[in-house]
């Protein structure tokens, strides 16, 4: 007989569990809402020291936010968008924070 | 008087005030320091052995129409992230804030401020850096939200206020309203 044993079926230990599934991660952003205090000098001020935008872009998202009533001014992950309403606050500027796919 | 400018040889930011404006100006930031310190950042009406073995921050927005707009609720939709942002981030945001109306007291007396106003025709010269000019423009962004919440200031509202009898308090209060921020408007100008 001698014969070939089969081999004996090789167990398939699951390599990952779902917890490990890494999902492309939705980012978050950072919303500045309008305010009638904050001068408009000002805001794009913060928004070029703090995000070290240009003049332009600081420009434009300070026009959204001026005339749209909100604008996204950065995007990331949960915790950088958690300090970036924090330092809006710290200026004064009225910020929130949520998904990006949320509306 | 008043109006920031940038020293073109040492690049400082100086500005000059009468004794009325620094008075005002130190009066306006130390109700900021006040209004910071006197709602506690964690409500008291506690059993006082919970209060005191809460080291944490607060989780609910403030009271206070001023503060609430200080300190905004950072996720609109989400209650418990909305809390525990605030837990974390109040007591600093807090602090720095309170600090920045000190810095705004402390120049101005270190600038020769005395701490009662007697004579007359007093100025006050102040010279600052960079970064404490950035803490007055700052501290102003404050002191005008403060202003306006207490006041009900809204968007294309100038016509109501003008309109106010000058002798109105609430006609007073919004001149300075706008005289705040007609510095800080010089202030980032001198800044950028």
């Amino acid at each position: 007989m001698g014969g070939v044993t089969a081999p004996s079926p090789v167990e398939v230990e699951p390599t990952f569990d779902t917890d490990e599934i890494v999902r492309p991660a939705t980012p978050w952003v950072t919303i500045v809402w309008n305010d009638p205090v904050n001068l408009m000098s000002y805001v794009t001020y913060v928004f070029r020291t703090y995000f070290g935008y240009d003049k332009r872009k600081a420009e434009k998202l300070m026009m959204e936010v001026h005339e749209d009533g909100r604008s996204v001014v950065s995007s990331g992950s949960r915790e950088e968008m958690e300090r970036d309403v924090q330092a809006m606050h710290e200026y004064g500027l009225w910020a929130t924070m949520q998904r990006e796919d949320q509306p | 008087m008043g109006a920031f400018t940038r020293h073109r040889r040492s690049g400082a930011v100086i500005a000059t005030f009468s004794g009325f404006e620094a008075d005002l100006l130190r009066s306006l930031a130390s109700q900021i320091v006040e209004l910071l310190h006197h709602e506690a950042a964690v409500p008291d009406d506690r059993d006082p052995l919970e209060a005191l073995m809460d080291f944490s921050g607060p989780t609910t927005a403030p009271e206070d129409p001023v503060l609430a707009r200080l300190f905004p609720t950072a996720y609109a939709d989400d209650e418990e992230a909305a809390a525990e942002f605030r837990r974390f981030t109040e007591g600093t945001l807090r602090e720095g804030k309170a600090k920045a109306a000190g810095t705004i007291i402390d120049t101005l007396e270190d600038a020769g401020l005395p701490d009662e106003l007697r004579e007359d025709g007093l100025t006050i010269d102040v010279e600052m850096d960079e970064p404490t000019a950035q803490t007055w423009m700052r501290s102003f962004a404050d002191i005008r939200l403060a202003l306006a919440t207490r006041l009900g200031v809204e968007d294309g509202d100038e016509e109501y206020w003008y309109s106010l009898p000058d002798d109105d308090p609430r006609a007073q209060a919004h001149d300075i309203y706008e005289w705040v921020g007609w510095l800080q408007e010089t202030l980032v100008g001198a800044l950028s």
